[in-house]
């Protein structure tokens, strides 16, 4: 979602985004609070000139080793973010969205954050799955919808978790302890995170941990320009949050703790350290704030605050940028470092789970889960492991998915429909030959009855080209089986044709009735009768082919 | 043949105790299951024994759909499902689940406690009749079994209201439950897409009303309330819980403060109260104004409105309170209106409909003098008003939702006899759609035609689309194929199609190139067969609709040529003619 501006203002895109309610909410506080964090530090100029490939390769690493630096942006505006936003959709779980008749559009809950969705993309007969960024964890939102995704012929997979080894849960006993220590030494709690998300839990973890570890004393601060925004707005997703909290909401209480936290002033929001912050601000305490990068935002402030003394602790709980990278400007550093990854996304063991529960027929899934990450080459569990092995794909590379459109669905209008006479030709299998006009509107099919021949009108001319010109709608029955050459030569024989060759042909055999000019291909599912035109001979030869085949 | 079966149980040719039964391809859906606040007997509730003489209604029932917490929508669920028998699922949405048994358990307690009623509902079955409740998204399509679908559109009536689309594979039925199609202080309005259902069953409260601009009426309401105030006088506003009192509070709480009014506003009792924390926690169920702005400030959040104590009814001086319930059939608003009624300076303002029977009823038709429980006799002194704010749609809004939806036909529920009438005559010459308008038990039914799907193989429908790429309504063509009608192929049955092909020579004395004479030919075929789709292809060839002409040398005499003509056992007529035609020779060429 935060890459959304650049493709529908920048890329003459004109069509609709679909997404759900929170997803469109709390995805602009996020692209908020990083236009925000980027324009506090407005750039006077900008080079652009290092990124010809001939002067990066002398720059030192890691410019040297960055890719695709071409392809680097400069952050988005409000407005284009708003621009953005205003071509979306809003749609709901379950919604089925038709798009233009032809395929059907489907979000299903991912079970990973507020409003966070799988995407079924279904024609009649096919049916593709997306899933990307899902959890079978219970934190706060609405669980994962696994039965809708059966019978998928394509799966598509991606988005699965950055630290497969971690165990969520574990980090979290962890974070808690360690926040514990710090403050009863004394010192301060920095943690580095985005305004949404893990965050609602890890306050969730904290609202149940504070007093029994004796911390009710212990200011609690969230620096965000949307901390506020934030908290009220996860309050109001009742719907999409898990049966827990959609029953605290029926009471009707606020489903999220925090709200208590800041009725009872241990948690206090402000959206950046300047103004009522630096007065409120009382140590030791317990920061929550961006960017997780370390690059930008209110968090740069306090790792320069509190990086000299070492009963002080930064604990990263983002996933998304390695930890070291992060610190390695403000080094040396004094402070305690903690890394607790929280990333509640798939991981393998769950995957294979989904997957033996789902059955897709085929999985398709980006090169790196199709074996074990880098720096852990002998951990074969950390791949994707399915039957048929999964389908990779790379950037910017098309993939022909594995299977074959067969059939579209099409209407039978009901007049049309009692006009036909099945035919039993096995037990419980009957035919019907249709004939019928095709209608096609908006991609769907509907067949029509024929038309009843015109009856001739008008002068005698036009009776006569009417006489004439023989109409082709009249209907022929459908032709079914296969011609039996032998029998046919004797056949022909038998009706005073002689002078008859029989030549084999790689898919059959060539009937040649030498005295009339005649020639007939016969194969396994056609006969192709060429002769002179001599219409007796030809109506002769017709009749006697019909004989051998089944007509409907 | 199909058919769409509807008969009210409650709700036909009157207002209150809503209950539908829709059978619609052999599904059997129950909308709605109200109670009638006009009768505290047997007629309170629909007659549920209508739908199946003996038998359980698990059995017969597919689901239930209430569309919103009103009591005349949802009073009669308990009963239904606890003390009749019902176990299937009932569907509504999240606001209407968390709201409704708040509302069944108040209702609950004025029946039985103040009116001691034995044989009533208990505390328990609210509880165990809400845990069949599955709760449904706006648009989300649940799939009832694998044939029924239903799908919530918000009605704006109520907070969490919907309309619902009752669909069977082609055949479809809308229930508007009760809503309202202009958005007001803190909801939207209703919306449904073109969904071309067979049948809409709509409401109908207001059938014969345009009302004015909501401007003029909030104008009018703060004026009347202003008035009264500022002569002393106490305004009682009788509402229901949810809805309306929101809308009147965010009003009032608006008006007070631009005009620096002292007079106290007091909310009846805790459950007003509970309830704006509804709406504060289902804001995204509000309208865009509320919920845009709910950040900084929530609408729901009153600083003049407190709650209110029964003592306060006779503290002296100006005062509003709003009193629930809303027609003053019962509770705290009928005794603060028995207090207040003796008083010209007082003033009760009923700001939404009110149901034949009630004490609100007979007001606002003139009554003054009223029997009270006892043979008491109330005189009515207080001034009594009128304001139409019910989030019902009027007739003007009736129709638009009519054309949104473009249904077959339509059916009037929710709505007095009368009204309907008109409406109904208003619709059939308007919109040209047939409109009924049964009673209750009464039983419509609508033969559909439903199409049949079936599959087509890909092949078959690329290849006939790409000769239909001329668009020619006037010669449709013909699409020949087999319908198969179990899941097998063709091969399958070893009845492979067999393609029997002509091919004739037919010889011309031609001296010309080969190109020449297929030159000719085409323009020739081209005025003799007018009808026809003739066509000069760009190797030499020509083809009249699917049949192949080619123009060859001869192999011995370059004075002759020979037209290959071939076509298929299907176009034989047309193939046959043709060479008969090509036989007679071309036409000599004006050269």
């Amino acid at each position: 979602m935060m890459a959304l501006p650049y493709i529908t203002e920048h890329t003459g895109f004109t069509g609709t985004v679909y997404a759900t309610e929170p997803t469109v909410q709390i995805g602009r506080l996020l692209m908020e609070e990083l236009v925000n964090f980027i324009e506090r530090v407005p750039k006077a100029q900008s080079a652009s000139l290092w990124k010809n490939k001939d002067i990066q390769r002398l720059l030192p690493s890691p410019l040297k080793d960055a890719v695709e630096v071409s392809t680097w942006r400069r952050c988005y505006t409000m407005q284009e973010v708003n621009s953005a936003l205003s071509k979306i959709q809003l749609v709901g779980y379950s919604q089925k969205i038709e798009l233009f008749g032809a395929v059907q559009v489907t979000p299903l809950s991912s079970g990973y954050a507020l409003g966070s969705s799988n995407w079924i993309i279904q024609s009649h007969y096919e049916k593709v799955s997306y899933v990307s960024g899902s959890s079978l964890l219970t934190t706060h939102p609405q669980p994962m919808d696994q039965a809708s995704l059966k019978n998928s012929d394509v799966l598509i997979l991606t988005g699965l978790t950055q630290i497969p080894t971690a165990n969520p849960d574990g980090m979290v006993g962890e974070f808690c302890s360690n926040l514990a220590l710090t403050v009863r030494n004394g010192g301060n709690v920095l943690v580095p995170c985005y305004p949404s998300g893990v965050i609602y839990d890890l306050l969730e973890c904290l609202y149940q941990y504070i007093d029994s570890a004796g911390l009710s004393n212990i200011p609690f601060y969230f620096i965000s320009p949307v901390a506020n925004s934030s908290l009220e707005f996860s309050q109001i997703f009742a719907e999409w949050l898990c049966h827990n909290k959609q029953t605290k909401v029926y009471l009707p209480e606020p489903p999220f703790p925090h709200a208590e936290l800041i009725q009872t002033n241990k948690l206090k929001h402000y959206p950046s350290l300047h103004g009522d912050f630096s007065s409120d601000f009382r140590q030791p305490c317990v920061v929550f704030t961006g960017h997780p990068s370390l690059r930008f935002g209110d968090v740069v402030h306090f790792m320069e605050l509190w990086g000299k003394s070492s009963l002080n602790t930064v604990i990263f709980t983002e996933p998304d940028f390695s930890y070291l990278e992060a610190l390695a400007p403000y080094q040396p550093l004094a402070m305690k470092c903690i890394y607790c990854p929280i990333d509640t996304r798939l991981n393998f063991i769950q995957v294979s789970k989904l997957l033996k529960e789902v059955q897709p027929l085929h999985v398709v899934c980006p090169e790196q889960y199709t074996q074990p990450p880098p720096a852990q080459s002998h951990r074969m569990d950390l791949m994707i492991d399915c039957q048929p092995p999964a389908m990779s794909y790379r950037r910017a590379e098309v993939l022909a998915l594995p299977f074959k459109r067969r059939y579209e669905k099409i209407e039978i209008m009901p007049e049309l429909a009692d006009a036909l006479v099945p035919m039993e030709i096995k037990p419980g299998i009957s035919l019907a030959t249709v004939s019928a006009v095709l209608h096609t509107k908006d991609n769907k099919h509907v067949l029509q009855p024929p038309p009843r021949p015109a009856q001739p009108s008008g002068g005698k001319k036009r009776k006569r080209a009417s006489e004439d010109i023989p109409d082709c709608k009249v209907l022929k029955p459908l032709l079914s089986g296969s011609i039996p050459v032998e029998q046919f030569v004797q056949t022909l024989e038998k009706h005073g044709f002689s002078d008859i060759k029989v030549e084999d042909t790689a898919k059959g055999h060539i009937v040649l009735l030498q005295e009339a000019e005649t020639l007939i291909q016969i194969e396994e599912d056609s006969t192709h009768i060429i002769c002179d035109n001599d219409e007796m001979l030809r109506v002769r030869l017709r009749d006697l082919v019909l004989k051998f085949l089944q007509k409907f | 043949m199909p058919e769409i079966r509807v008969t009210p149980l409650g709700a036909g040719q009157d207002v209150g105790r809503s209950c539908i039964l829709v059978s619609i391809a052999g599904k059997n859906v129950m909308l709605d299951c109200g109670m009638h606040m006009g009768f505290s007997d047997d007629r309170r509730f629909p007659d549920f024994s209508y739908i199946t003489r003996n038998g359980r209604l698990t059995d017969f029932l597919d689901c239930v759909i209430i569309s919103h917490f009103h009591l005349d929508h949802c009073g009669a669920l308990p009963y239904f499902s606890e003390m009749v028998g019902y176990d299937g699922p009932i569907y509504m949405t999240h606001p209407t689940q968390a709201i409704c048994p708040i509302l069944l358990e108040d209702y609950r307690k004025i029946a039985v406690d103040k009116k001691g009623e034995a044989n009533f509902f208990t505390s328990q079955m609210i509880k165990d009749c809400m845990k069949k409740v599955v709760a449904v998204h706006l648009h989300q399509t649940v799939q009832v079994d694998d044939e029924l679908e239903i799908k919530a559109y918000y009605a704006g009536h109520v907070l969490g209201a919907a309309m619902f689309q009752i669909k069977v594979g082609s055949e479809s039925v809308v229930y508007t439950g009760d809503y309202n199609m202009t958005p007001d202080r803190h909801l939207g309005a209703a919306w449904i897409d073109k969904c071309r259902p067979n049948l809409l069953i709509t409401e109908s409260t207001y059938a014969t009303t345009i009302r004015d601009s909501k401007r003029c009426r909030e104008r009018d309401f703060l004026k009347k309330v202003h008035e009264a105030v500022e002569r002393g006088g106490k305004v009682l506003i009788p509402v229901f819980a949810l809805g309306r009192a929101q809308e009147l509070c965010i009003l009032l709480e608006t008006f007070w403060e631009r005009m620096n009014l002292k007079a106290p506003i007091y909310f009846s009792t805790g459950l007003t109260e509970k309830a704006n924390h509804y709406y504060k926690l289902f804001i995204t169920w509000t309208n865009q104004k509320i919920r845009k702005t709910f950040v900084q400030r929530n609408m729901f959040e009153f600083k003049h409105i407190k709650a209110f104590d029964r003592a306060f009814a006779d503290n002296p001086g100006p005062m509003v309170v709003f009193a629930t319930p809303g027609m003053l059939h019962a509770g705290q608003s009928l005794q603060i209106f028995r207090k207040w009624a003796g008083n010209e300076k007082n003033m009760v303002i009923m700001p939404g409909y009110c149901v034949q029977g009630t004490v609100g009823h007979k007001i606002l038709s003139g009554q003054r003098k009223l029997e009270m429980e006892g043979r008491q006799v109330l005189e009515v002194k207080m001034q009594v008003e009128y304001m139409s704010f019910s989030a019902h749609a009027d007739a003007k809004g009736i129709m638009q939702l009519v054309g949104q939806a473009e249904p077959e036909s339509v059916l009037l529920v929710h709505g007095e006899a009368k009204k309907m009438e008109f409406l109904k005559q208003k619709i059939e010459q308007e919109l040209r759609v047939s409109c009924y308008m049964p009673a209750n038990g009464e039983t419509v039914t609508l033969p559909t035609s439903p199409s049949i799907p079936v599959g087509v193989s890909l092949g078959l429908l690329k290849r006939e689309m790409a000769q239909g790429l001329l668009p020619d309504a006037k010669k449709p063509r013909l699409l020949h194929g087999t319908l198969i009608m179990k899941d097998s192929a063709l091969k399958e049955l070893g009845l492979a199609e067999h393609q029997l092909r002509f091919t004739c020579r037919v010889h011309l004395h031609d001296p010309r190139k080969e190109q020449e004479t297929a030159l000719r030919v085409y323009s020739h075929l081209k005025s003799v067969l007018k009808d026809h789709c003739v066509q000069h292809l760009p190797d030499g060839s020509v083809t009249v609709e699917s049949i192949l002409i080619q123009a060859a040398a001869h192999s011995e005499d370059p004075g002759t040529k020979v037209l290959l003509v071939s076509w298929t056992y299907q176009d034989e007529e047309l193939g046959s003619y043709l060479t008969s035609l090509l036989k007679k020779g071309l036409p000599q060429a004006s050269s």
